[in-house]
């Protein structure tokens, strides 16, 4: 029988994960899972009211609970100045509340016990007298004189407004308004929801008392960025802080700010010379840590009578909650969401954004999303479907007229963003084709005469993603580079140690692939570490689909840069000049004569034991990568879905996807990428969402409230590619984990309005759950 | 206090002293450190923390450590026999049929139960099996094919072991 080789890992090839192994045998490692030696446990208190004054807290029956360590409330932290921390978008954040709390499931108290069960008993003893203050939820009300005041403590905050931020160009942009034929307007809300990885967040921390080493494991998209906040929010010294972020169980945006329960586990450890473990249950990571989007739109398309696109005009309002803490660059209040005019050439666009204060819970984490594209992806791509309506146009037609064309690219945006390639036609015309477009519609309009029900949606974005640039873009003042530093061993194995951080992508497989196509080692003899800051260079983490612009940018860099050295030796070795080596497949070979060559791990051997003169020994290198503009990755989406108008019930009937991410390192890993990004705007367009009642109480704070697609709801998805590579990055790919997620939500609901759009409903805000649906057809005398 | 509970864990007899309260997931993981199973939802809608109850899929944040008094308990860490992993687990690697790995052992474990069950299960069969499972990463396409994988490849090899204390 003849054996297949095995696959090396070159690029393209999609070899099996080298990180699956421990997992499928129950072996990962999470936070969880790590048990130090007299390792105490922490249960936070929180606060039941949304917005209420505290008048005492009383500890002394959770004290007296036998096990009982200690009861940290706000007044102890504040003794060490560490009541408050700063956020990642310049605010304050209570660690825990001292005057007043400010959403409901802030933190209020902590109890450290020597059983978990314990400290969770103890902390339901501790007495919290609170004069409850009324609760505003909604950020216009937040907005109107008299509301109440959310942030009272700031010094000179007289009402619940955080910012003003605009881009592009106001004038420009009015102009085309007065010159259109047409304006299209649509408002809408991208309901506020949670990004929820299976894992929750946790943490241990481990301050030695004798040495003053503080190991500190937890989940962390962005290990190195976390200790240097650790370093100036706690006041440790940063050589002594070593930051471990194991094996997480699914990130999404969700563990990329500092919570306070790291802040108060990481004191009580400092405090009481002992390993601190919290672990948060799902209701507290439901109602207390990130949130996602949040953001009410209006958008307005000048067009011409003709479907042209002139103009594009924004104006959101933005819920922060309590505290400002949306994780983006410092000078983007909105982050990026002014890629808002999408795939399309428009000459104007102008957008303004407010932020406001309310008493919810803080957040606006970019899940599973580069800073609010998903936002803005959502707003452009339904004001098209609205624009097709109005225009009586097939949608497919009115953005194949309006796309950025290939010739155009290099292209600068209305509102300045420099994209880098893209063929917009050739993947919406690959996802008509694979749909059967012209018999779907055929089809709906065969249904249609019979009364019945069928919708054919379509999203064409475009993303933006792989921050930095550094020079524009950082994290908390952190200039967004990112790192690898490469060591390969004389038997021709290599280390690979990365700045950034899986969650799951499968970094252990996909970085090993970059140095196995730059440098010809397989991928099976490199191994990736990361998530470890005292074993792994500078970088800024994994989010916003960064780890391959960036990280992966930097894999490939500092693999050219030993491939250099390995000529120089190769020479050598070989007795030729440098400039007659040539390099193919982890083979170095003299010009015009194959057979006189030496292999990668031959050269790896003598860079430790046979050296010209002069050179310095080894073969290793690091390499910190700033990217000189983003990635653009895009594609088209189409969904059909059928819709019962007894129930209101929208059945997605295929969803296919055709994604551009440039090139794909390990396709298999590409496609399950996509997979999951198209489940979860699946989720986030029919039934994700995190609300709240008049009086602040979240509605939305368990798995029963919050309802997360499972294998029965979620439908198959059709996956195609078009590969167009980035042009300035080392191996032409763009980043692939957020682009479903970022693109999907609008093809569903764009598909749920084509189906109903007939009969007058022009916008069912998100989720589309079946009750809207048919409460909108009964509206309009269409329900059964 | 405590109540004396005897299980078989993984084919050995385990004893111990539990408090009354305590769950079965929590047992598994800090007691006997089976830290493959997992905990996700603490409302038993996630089903991370599946293992196998006299070879019967329970959520064991919501079964409490006494009522395994008795009982043959399977978790993932048997999955594997004789340093060979079950097709199940070759099939989820095959297949891409993970990324994060937390809801895999559940995920697993729910798909066993199915395939001892029903040994050739079609697509709408084991979408309504893992309906109990929650995954964030996969969208679910490739666990489907992975499930499948693992039943063409358990038929071939009928001798394939059944993992201690699965139960009939």
């Amino acid at each position: 029988m003849a054996t297949e080789t095995p696959l090396k890992g070159f690029i393209g090839e999609s070899i099996k994960r080298k990180e699956d192994d421990r997992f499928i045998q129950g072996k990962g490692n999470y936070v969880d899972d790590i048990v130090l030696p007299g390792m105490l446990h922490m249960s936070i208190l929180r606060s039941p009211f949304a917005h209420a004054r505290i008048k005492s807290i009383k500890a002394d029956a959770a004290q007296a609970v036998p096990g009982v360590v200690a009861v940290v409330t706000g007044d102890l932290l504040a003794q060490h100045k560490l009541a408050w921390m700063p956020t990642l978008s310049g605010d304050t954040q209570a660690v825990l509340a001292t005057d007043k709390v400010r959403f409901q499931g802030q933190e209020v108290a902590c109890v450290i016990a020597t059983d978990p069960y314990v400290a969770r008993d103890a902390a339901q003893l501790i007495e919290v007298d609170y004069d409850v203050l009324p609760a505003v939820v909604d950020p216009y009300q937040a907005l109107e004189p008299g509301a109440p005041l959310v942030r009272d403590e700031k010094e000179g905050q007289s009402s619940n407004h955080i910012y003003h931020w605009e881009a592009g160009d106001k004038a420009k942009t009015e102009q085309a308004f007065a010159r259109a034929e047409r304006v299209v307007s649509l408002e809408t809300f991208y309901p506020r929801c949670h990004p929820s990885p299976v894992e929750t967040c946790g943490i241990v921390a481990d301050i030695s008392p004798v040495t003053g080493n503080a190991t500190i494991y937890m989940t962390s998209q962005a290990p190195h960025a976390h200790r240097t906040l650790f370093a100036i929010v706690a006041g440790l010294p940063e050589e002594k802080i070593r930051i471990l972020s194991p094996d997480i169980g699914g990130g999404f945006g969700n563990k990329v700010p500092i919570y306070p329960g790291y802040v108060v586990a990481t004191a009580a450890s400092l405090l009481l010379g002992k390993p601190v473990k919290w672990v948060e249950d799902r209701s507290e990571n439901l109602i207390s840590t990130g949130f996602a989007r949040d953001y009410h739109m209006k958008g307005e398309l000048a067009v011409t009578n003709d479907g042209r696109m002139l103009g594009l005009r924004v104006k959101m309002l933005s819920d922060n909650g309590a505290f400002y803490a949306d994780a983006q660059p410092s000078k983007f209040r909105a982050g990026l969401f002014h890629i808002v005019t999408g795939s399309y050439d428009i000459p104007a666009a102008h957008v303004e954004t407010d932020g406001a204060y309310t008493n919810k819970a803080p957040g606006g984490v970019a899940y599973r999303c580069s800073f609010r594209v998903t936002e803005a992806s959502y707003l452009i791509e339904r004001l098209v479907e609205t624009a097709a309506i109005d225009l009586k146009m097939d949608p497919a037609e009115l953005r194949s007229k309006n796309f950025i064309r290939p010739e155009q690219f290099p292209y600068t945006s209305a509102t300045g963003f420099d994209y880098d390639s893209g063929q917009y036609e050739k993947a919406l015309r690959l996802a008509l084709e694979k749909a059967g477009y012209d018999e779907l519609r055929k089809e709906q309009a065969e249904k249609r005469k019979r009364g019945e029900l069928m919708g054919i949606g379509l999203a064409s974005f475009t993303e933006v993603v792989g921050a930095g640039p550094g020079k524009h873009f950082d994290i908390a003042g952190l200039r967004m580079f990112d790192s690898a530093e490469l060591r390969v061993h004389p038997t021709g194995k290599a280390i690979l140690k990365l700045g950034v951080k899986s969650q799951g992508q499968g970094h252990e497989t996909t970085f090993a692939q970059i140095v196995t196509e730059e440098l010809g080692i397989p991928a099976v003899d490199v191994m990736v570490q990361e998530g470890d800051t005292d074993n792994t260079p500078y970088g800024l983490g994994t989010y916003a689909s960064r780890s391959t612009p960036v990280g992966g940018a930097a894999t490939a860099m500092v693999s050219r840069k030993l491939r250099d050295k390995a000529k120089k030796i190769a020479a050598h070795l070989l007795e030729a000049s440098e400039a007659d080596i040539d390099f193919d497949h982890g083979k170095f070979f003299v010009q015009g004569a194959p057979s006189k060559s030496k292999t990668i791990q031959e050269i790896a051997f003598a860079a430790y034991t046979n050296l010209p003169d002069g050179m310095e020994a080894g073969l290793e290198g690091v390499t910190y990568y700033d990217p000189p503009n983003f990635t653009y990755p895009f594609g088209t989406y189409l969904v059909v879905v059928d819709i019962d108008r007894g129930t209101g019930q929208a059945k997605v009937r295929r969803m296919i996807a055709v994604d551009d991410c440039g090139v794909r390192i390990n396709p298999m890993i590409v496609e399950g990428q996509i997979h999951g990004g198209l489940a979860e705007g699946f989720g986030i367009a029919f039934m994700q969402l995190i609300t709240f009642d008049e009086e602040g109480n979240c509605l939305g704070s368990n798995f029963t409230d919050y309802l997360l697609p499972t294998s029965w709801e979620t439908p198959n998805f059709e996956t195609y590619e078009t590969v167009t590579p980035s042009p300035h990055h080392p191996i032409g790919a763009k980043g692939i984990g957020e682009s479903a997620t970022v693109g999907s939500p609008a093809a569903f609901v764009n598909a749920v309005i084509d189906a109903v759009a007939h009969l007058g409903i022009k916008n069912i805000d998100m989720p589309v759950t079946s009750d809207k649906i048919w409460s909108a057809l009964h509206e309009v005398g269409a329900a059964e | 206090m405590g109540r004396s509970i005897s299980l078989t864990v993984n084919g050995e007899m385990v004893t111990a002293d539990v408090e009354p309260r305590l769950l079965l997931v929590h047992f598994i993981r800090e007691r006997l450190r089976l830290t493959g199973t997992h905990i996700g939802c603490d409302t038993s809608h996630c089903g991370a923390c599946i293992v196998l109850l006299d070879g019967v899929p329970v959520k064991s944040c919501a079964v409490l450590a006494v009522q395994a008094d008795g009982r043959q308990l399977t978790s993932v860490e048997a999955l594997a026999a004789g340093g060979k992993l079950h097709p199940i687990q070759a099939a989820f690697k095959q297949e891409h049929g993970l990324q994060c790995g937390f809801c895999t052992p559940g995920m697993m474990m729910s798909s066993f139960a199915l395939l001892a069950d029903n040994p050739d299960p079609d697509e709408e069969e084991i979408r309504w099996a893992l309906s109990g499972n929650i995954c964030r990463c996969t969208g679910y396409v490739n666990i489907v094919k992975a499930v499948r994988a693992a039943s063409a490849q358990m038929k071939l090899s009928a001798a394939v072991p059944i993992p201690v204390g699965a139960g009939s």
